[in-house]
């Protein structure tokens, strides 16, 4: 195996490492001369050219080696000088020495010829970067770097690697190289005291090497193993179980945030708004312009687009009210109509004024990757924040309802109009404040989808059947039974699409839905006593 | 009152003169170029692109003198992402216009609609994008890829150079990708792949929840067996599939997805962060070290005035589309359809990948394989590629009812769907589309 081979080199040349900078302090040609070696190398030679460099122990050794797996290596094509590319955009790009790492300015793409890498180099590669990073000073870094070794441990890194083990202070990072090590004796030497250190691990790897020993001819191997496995399974249906139920939630979580906004224009005043998807839309057009007047912040951009999001589709909301369903007040068949033109003016003026193609909406650092509760379970730390979001916005929005003077009037607008307008409240007013208030929880909604999905004038759509699904199923009027149809709705999915596959899920749960409303018209909490008459 | 007059002067007009006179008449105005692509709606995002390429192609055929003597005019409609509509602006083009040529369509569907009228009309068209085989028309010239020269090539990258042994087929639920995974799942079953060894997957278009599909490819590959996705998912459903990817920390290593439907233009709408490292496979990229490709790229970003503009695999088919009609027209030396469709079998015009391309006599063409990997820039790093060309298949040989069948479109077979076996010809692809319609 290669790998492993590259591996001890560099192992050897970390324990020389002081030793081997001062040299290439030295001799300032070698480094031009390493890379040379890469340039020129074979496919067959590649990973001889590779631990050659790891081996110099050369300064910018590490360098050479991400700027290579990035395909940012590139030769000069009449001088042949070897050049890390610092910024690809464009017809020109911007270039260092990789030597010197000294930038040399721009060069046209023309004039550049990269140096070619595949997917097996740079599996190497990550191998070599995993064992740097074993000696790295933050134990996370650490811990990660021990993860990705196991399953890839051979005869020639396992000595380097026991004698790292016991340097090793930091329990976490020890007891992963522990099953790494692990795993190696169990598929090569069928060790049974490795069965038991690998007993408790839900890693898929630890139950790969696990479900080889079951194989074996040894049965004092194959009875450990088969125990070992079998707490390994229990356990892992638990996860599978926990994941199911954040996944559910997850998508229940999005259907209540796109919803949350109809319950209040729909449920509550009683108006079909087919331009509730538009403004969705709005507020996640919001986080990308944003995004472009915050250029390189995009988690601050993500946090003012909140409130910018809810101002802008705020507005919107105010100017088809005061346009459009002001005058078609008890009509619903004219204001579906009338407000499904509204949706598709809305559409076209963005893909007139911005642009048809989908823009990029860039995810921050914070809400990417996901939080490693154990190897089998993990959540995506993106739609975890989206489902904090929809919870604190559903809060949020109850409190208006019940303990605000808006959310009085509101609620005696709506179970009288007339006897409110004699109590001297302004129902207009009211009108415009309700409907703004609905619609700049969609354009929050918005803000939070431009994390989960893709922003483009389409977007709209693709949520408000989903919407009106929910608000009907949770019972017209009824913020609590939005929440939970949203959540339920989205755990049925999820539940049936392992089996079902994503296409039959979302049927069956239409059909579902259908059957609901056929045995319980007003959904899973009616409204009560006069309000429900109007 | 008048117009009713000068209406019926110039029918009786006409009518004097005579068919040898409107035939004169016409050789001397411009050759009229059907440009066939969305400019609204849902397949604007990709097509629009291409109906500047044919402009683009057309303007500097002109500026270069023209063809036979004459200028090239192009006549554009707008099908606005319609099925249907297709149908109605091809007879436009063809029985009111009269163009001599069309390029156009992207989906299936779309030109499965057009073939029918193409093929009563008797026209010309031009089809550039990869599209899932299994038809052959006398009418139609298929500039894009067959599956046999972009899914299997790909398979075939992932199986030897990576040593993939189990593999998930996942697509958008519609013709292309279910065609292309059957198709492929025949063709891994006859390289020795078990059938617990492939999964197969559809979703919605637009899919968006990404997070259960994900995890079962996650669990699907963590069985010991190095895994990969064959990926036919269409457009922008792409973004939340590979972001849930990275999310669920799968990366290009562990599990590469490749790709048949992300290009450079797909790529330009979005965040490329979380796709870095994944594949794509196609007969053209951007970043092809060529210089008839960078020439290809200032010409395109001197059109369009845009600095960013990308160019893509499509495009290039257009543009080997594009010349080699030229090149038939000119051996011809005339525009007629018969003429020209006799002189474009065996054209071969330069690529922009550095090789040549043919017309087959099946009305495919030769195009080499490219896989690519995908940078943070959005374009694409080259990481193989077939050493010559492929000649397009139009009838797949891994699914059994084509196996037997041939195309060829040169004297005295003539035939886009000739079984070997029973030794006669089936129906013409615009009589089965129609049928298929109703």
């Amino acid at each position: 195996m290669s790998i492993p081979r590259l591996l001890t080199m560099l192992l050897f040349v970390l324990l020389m490492a002081p030793v081997g900078t001062a040299m290439a302090q030295q001799d300032d040609g070698s480094g031009e001369k390493l890379l040379e070696q890469l340039a020129d190398a074979s496919p067959a030679s590649t990973e001889e050219a590779l631990q050659a460099i790891a081996a110099s122990g050369h300064e910018r050794a590490r360098a050479w080696l991400e700027a290579y797996g990035n395909n940012r290596l590139s030769r000069v094509k009449d001088t042949g000088e070897i050049v890390i590319v610092l910024n690809n955009r464009g017809r020109d790009w911007t270039v260092a020495d990789a030597v010197t790492g000294e930038n040399l300015g721009e060069m046209s793409r023309r004039d550049l010829d990269r140096i070619a890498i595949n997917n097996a180099v740079r599996r190497q590669l990550a191998g070599v970067l995993a064992m740097l990073d074993l000696y790295a000073e933050d134990p996370e870094v650490r811990e990660e770097a021990a993860r990705d070794l196991m399953g890839k441990v051979d005869e020639a890194v396992l000595d380097p690697l026991i004698g790292r083990l016991d340097e090793e202070p930091v329990a976490a990072v020890r007891n992963r190289l522990e099953q790494a090590v692990a795993i190696y004796r169990v598929e090569q030497e069928g060790s049974i005291e490795a069965v038991d250190v690998l007993a408790g691990s839900l890693h898929p790897r630890a139950r790969a090497a696990l479900n080889s020993a079951v194989a074996s001819e040894n049965p004092a191997l194959k009875a450990a193993a088969q125990k070992a496995l079998l707490s390994v399974e229990q356990k892992l249906k638990m996860n599978r179980a926990a994941e199911t139920l954040y996944f559910g939630l997850s998508l229940g979580s999005v259907l209540v945030l796109a919803a949350i906004g109809l319950a209040i224009t729909f449920g509550v005043m009683g108006v079909i708004n087919m331009a509730h998807g538009e403004l969705i839309m709005l507020g996640a057009y919001t986080t990308w312009g944003m995004q472009q007047l915050l250029p390189g912040q995009p988690g601050l951009a993500l946090i003012l687009s909140i409130p910018a999001g809810f101002l802008v589709a705020a507005l919107a909301g105010i100017a088809i009210e005061r346009s459009v369903i002001q005058f078609l007040k008890g009509r619903p068949l004219e204001t579906l109509l009338a407000t499904f033109g509204v949706s598709l003016i809305l559409q076209q003026l963005v893909r007139t004024v911005i642009s048809p193609l989908n823009r990029t909406v860039v995810t921050p650092e914070w809400m990417s990757g996901s939080l490693v509760i154990n190897d089998a379970l993990s959540l995506t730390l993106n739609r975890m924040y989206v489902l904090g979001f929809a919870l604190l916005v559903f809060a949020g929005l109850m409190l208006i309802m019940r303990r605000t003077r808006l959310g009085l009037e509101v609620r005696a607008v709506t179970q009288n109009r007339a006897m409110a307008r004699s109590m001297g409240i302004k129902a207009t007013r009211v009108d415009i404040m309700t409907f703004a208030l609905g619609s700049g929880v969609a354009g929050l909604a918005g803000v939070a989808l431009s994390q989960l999905t893709n922003v483009g004038p389409n977007l709209g759509q693709n949520y408000i059947i989903d919407s009106f699904m929910v608000v009907v199923f949770g019972g017209v009027g009824n913020l609590w039974g939005t929440l939970v149809a949203g959540l339920t709705l989205g755990t049925i999915n999820q539940l049936l699409e392992p089996w079902a596959g994503a296409v039959l899920a979302k049927i069956i749960v239409l059909v579902f839905i259908i059957l609901f409303i056929q045995k319980r018209p007003r959904g899973l909490f009616p409204q009560k006593g006069r309000a429900a008459e109007g | 009152m008048t117009t009713f007059k000068n209406r019926l002067a110039s029918v009786v007009l006409a009518a004097a003169m005579g068919t040898g006179a409107t035939v004169a008449l016409a050789q001397e105005g411009p050759i009229k170029v059907g440009v066939l692509h969305s400019l609204s709606g849902t397949m604007a995002i990709s097509e629009t692109a291409l109906k500047d390429t044919v402009e683009m192609l057309i303007q500097k055929q002109n500026a270069e003198g023209g063809l036979l003597g004459r200028q090239l005019e192009a006549v554009v409609v707008d099908p606005a992402s319609n099925w249907p509509l297709f149908a109605e602006k091809a007879r436009e083009l063809l029985a009111q216009e009269k163009v001599d040529v069309i390029f156009g369509n992207w989906t299936s569907v779309s030109r499965k609609s057009v073939l029918p009228v193409v093929e009563e009309l008797n026209g010309l068209l031009f089809y550039p994008v990869q599209y899932e085989g299994e038809e052959s028309s006398e009418n139609v010239f298929y500039t894009g890829a067959a599956p046999n020269q972009q899914a299997i090539p790909a398979v075939d990258y992932l199986m030897n150079s990576i040593g993939v042994e189990r593999w998930v087929l996942a697509g958008t639920d519609y013709v292309y990708p279910r065609t292309t995974n059957k198709i492929l799942e025949t063709y891994l079953m006859d390289q020795g792949v078990a059938k617990e060894d492939i999964m197969i997957n559809y979703t919605p278009f637009g899919h968006s929840d990404w997070q259960n599909i994900v995890s079962d490819i996650k669990r699907f590959g963590s069985a010991g067996k190095k895994t990969a996705v064959v990926s036919t998912i269409n457009g922008d459903a792409n973004v939340p599939f590979y972001r849930e990817l990275g999310n669920q920390g799968i990366s290009s290593t562990d599990i590469p997805v490749v790709a048949f439907s992300v290009g450079e233009q797909e790529l330009s709408g979005i965040d490329t962060g979380p796709l870095v490292g994944h594949l794509a496979a196609w007969n053209y990229f951007m970043s092809v070290d060529t210089d008839a490709n960078y020439d290809f790229i200032d010409q395109w970003i001197e059109y369009t005035g845009d600095e960013e503009a990308v160019t893509n695999d499509p495009m290039e088919a257009h543009y080997i589309g594009f010349n080699m009609w030229v090149e038939a027209v000119r051996k011809a030396e005339t525009t007629d359809v018969d003429a020209v469709k006799d002189a474009i079998i065996g054209v071969t015009v330069p690529n922009l990948t550095g090789g040549y391309a043919a017309m087959m006599p099946n009305h495919h063409i030769t195009k080499p394989v490219l896989i690519g990997e995908i940078q943070d820039n959005g374009q694409f790093a080259i990481v193989w590629q077939t050493p010559s060309t492929v000649a397009g298949d139009a009838w797949s040989d891994f699914l059994p009812g084509s196996r037997d069948l041939i195309a060829d479109w040169r004297a005295p077979m003539s035939c886009g769907n000739f079984n070997v076996k029973e030794g006669k010809c089936g129906a013409s692809a615009g009589e089965q589309a129609k049928a298929a319609a109703e």
